[in-house]
């Protein structure tokens, strides 16, 4: 404990010193106003501004781009609260009841749910990561392809088994969204699968112009085809922040959803992406008032926000402890240290001390800036509400295809946000909910790989899936979770 | 028709079209399965997701109550977006922009003119500036630079 806090004092003569610390506030800024443009987020925001940080110290770098990463995060939690319109895959679940508190004039109480659910989430798992990184990470790498397997089906479960409604039509949802994500090109093998001739499509659908398509522009098809033009009330100044009763409510979701996101997160791979809907749907399960969750539920924001915070920090355990990323935007952050000619590792504590303590401190710095930053912000986000919606929505519009295109500067990502605009507009119509559909298109590649290298590590005997004790563990729960699932859905059949 | 037994119905030929299509990758085994393997997995377990969906969909509401009248507006929006995809490449971002622009405000909104001109060329030119110039961004210019 005391290498660590003097460890920690170090970082904060680091990250406080004016130099790196106008980087963070200079992060934070960047990376909120990237984030808040609708359909760009922290993995866009971080690639855009990558090239910024090669001329900087390494400190400054990645002090630069965890606060751009922050930011962004915050600032997609804006648009998916204020326009239903996630700009990455971490904020999807916060669409859901973020958007509904605006339509019932709440929107800045939402907003600053999220900044505060976001804020407590990102310090208390910067204290995990602190104290906890090295064990944490060796358990983390007991997790191989059968583990990781057996995780994401259980993922997928969770979901289908605290979704509000019917648990075929989640499930339903979640086996498209991994068809979904079988289009591109096989890794394991290099064929094409589903391509009819467009290249484009090798990488596979992206996340982004999906979940845009599924959640804004299907929100924006719903309200073309009302009498009245949806018109969320911009709430007067003095409702703008949450009351006591909506603090109180967001109380217990914050510090769930940062356990969930923290736990998550640190799963090598991208397991993280899981940890806001398994809060969402264990906020769910656990609200005395279920029945509110899809309708403006305070723990619906408060849970998966704190919980994709608190993952993002985790997400950092596997980069700096084991020099694995956790998930593409870990990756970019790594691909910044290695520009610099620093190798994130074991020895990385040892090698560079500033380096390291420097992020963490900085990680409490940018929080606290984020929060400082955000809270005066939420009336000016606010009041985009008071815009008439004949015009805000083409401008919303606009920037939807903007933001898709920019991703990857292919017009066929265009087509996939109409796709899927259309797809998710008859979806809501017909009463089924779209957030699986994300959640299986982000996990099919992966669940998809993990079972073939287990199998291929086994000569072919699926035995390896209970034979090993962390995977049969998990494959029990998710088997208990089914059986569960299907009793009183043949109840209610009969 | 029930709406849940359209839906699922739906499931089922979606299903369908995706095994037959896999019949091109080559499935493998099950020990050590190819590229065909898992789209048919998760095509099979589609068509028993639709099933489920039928069979537990037998209270929701009929499909033709489902309100589809307002429906003109909503196609107007996807053609405007498939307009955008189309000629993206083709006129150039900021001349794409405006046309989409003045098509919803003008056509679909049937707003004021000098509204409609204003919005177009704010919207088109300022986000232009914003993700070009500033972030770095490049946006297709089209044959007329615009």
């Amino acid at each position: 404990v005391e290498e660590t806090l003097h460890g920690l004092a170090l970082g904060f003569s680091v990250a406080l010193s004016p130099g790196v610390l106008a980087y963070a506030v200079v992060g934070c800024i960047v990376g909120t106003a990237v984030g808040v443009l609708p359909g760009l987020g922290p993995l866009a925001g971080i690639s855009l501004l990558l090239p910024v940080s090669f001329g900087l110290q390494p400190t400054t770098a990645i002090v630069l781009l965890a606060g751009i990463y922050y930011g962004a995060m915050y600032g997609g939690s804006t648009t998916s609260i204020l326009m239903r319109i996630p700009g990455e895959a971490a904020s999807v679940m916060t669409c859901i009841d973020g958007y509904e508190m605006t339509r019932r004039g709440r929107a800045g109480a939402a907003l600053a749910i999220a900044a505060l659910g976001s804020f407590v989430a990102g310090t208390v798992a910067v204290v995990g990561l602190m104290l906890l990184a090295p064990p944490l990470a060796d358990f983390a790498l007991r997790f191989g392809p059968p583990e990781y397997a057996a995780l994401l089906v259980l993922g997928l479960l969770v979901l289908a088994a605290m979704s509000g409604g019917s648990m075929a039509k989640a499930l339903a949802m979640a086996t498209l969204g991994l068809l979904l994500g079988t289009i591109g090109i096989d890794t394991m093998t290099g064929f094409f699968r589903f391509g009819y001739g467009v290249t484009e499509l090798g990488d596979g659908l992206g996340v982004v112009p999906v979940a845009v398509g599924l959640f804004g522009l299907s929100e924006i098809l719903l309200a073309a085809e009302a009498e009245a033009p949806p018109s969320p009330k911009p709430p007067p100044f003095r409702e703008l922040w949450a009351n006591k009763e909506e603090l109180k409510e967001a109380a217990a979701p914050t510090l769930r959803g940062t356990l969930i996101g923290f736990l998550v997160g640190i799963v090598p791979g991208s397991a993280h992406i899981l940890a806001s809907f398994v809060s969402y749907a264990v906020e769910r399960k656990l609200s005395k008032r279920p029945e509110m969750f899809g309708k403006g539920a305070v723990a619906g924001v408060a849970g998966p926000e704190s919980a994709n915070n608190a993952a993002a920090c985790g997400a950092f355990v596997p980069m700096l402890a084991l020099g694995v990323p956790s998930g593409p935007i870990p990756a970019v952050m790594l691909a910044a240290l290695m520009v610099h000619g620093i190798a994130p590792g074991p020895l990385l504590i040892d090698q560079q001390p500033e380096l390291f303590w420097g992020f963490i401190a900085s990680m409490y710095v940018g929080n606290l800036v984020l929060l400082a930053l955000n809270l005066p912000l939420v009336g000016i986000f606010v009041s985009l509400l008071r815009i008439p919606y004949y015009l805000l929505y083409p401008a919303v519009l606009v920037f939807c295809c903007l933001g898709v295109y920019a991703v990857s500067s292919s017009t066929v990502d265009l087509w996939i946000m109409t796709g899927c605009g259309l797809l998710g507009w008859v979806l809501r119509k017909l009463d089924f909910e779209v957030a699986p559909i994300v959640l299986g298109l982000i996990l099919s590649p992966l669940l998809e790989t993990s079972v073939r290298q287990s199998l291929a590590m086994s000569s072919g005997s699926y035995a390896i899936f209970v034979d090993r004790p962390i995977a049969a563990i998990l494959l029990g729960v998710a088997l208990l979770l089914f059986l569960l699932m299907v009793r009183p859905a043949r109840k209610a059949a009969t | 028709m029930k709406r849940d037994q359209a839906a699922g119905g739906a499931f089922i030929v979606l299903a369908g079209f995706v095994i037959f299509e896999s019949r091109k990758l080559p499935f493998g085994s099950l020990s050590d399965p190819g590229p065909g393997y898992w789209p048919v997995v998760l095509a099979v377990a589609l068509a028993a997701f639709g099933l489920a969906v039928i069979l537990l969909g037998t209270a929701s509401p009929r499909l033709a109550a489902s309100e589809w009248s307002g429906s003109r507006k909503a196609i107007a929006i996807l053609g405007a977006c498939a307009f955008v995809a189309l000629a993206l490449d083709r006129l150039g971002y900021r001349l794409t922009m405006v046309a989409v622009v003045v098509f919803l405000l003008g056509v679909v909104e049937r707003k004021h003119p000098l509204l409609v001109a204003t919005a177009a060329v704010a919207l088109s030119f300022g986000t232009h500036y914003l993700i070009d110039h500033l972030l770095n961004v490049p946006l297709p210019r089209g044959p007329w630079e615009l």
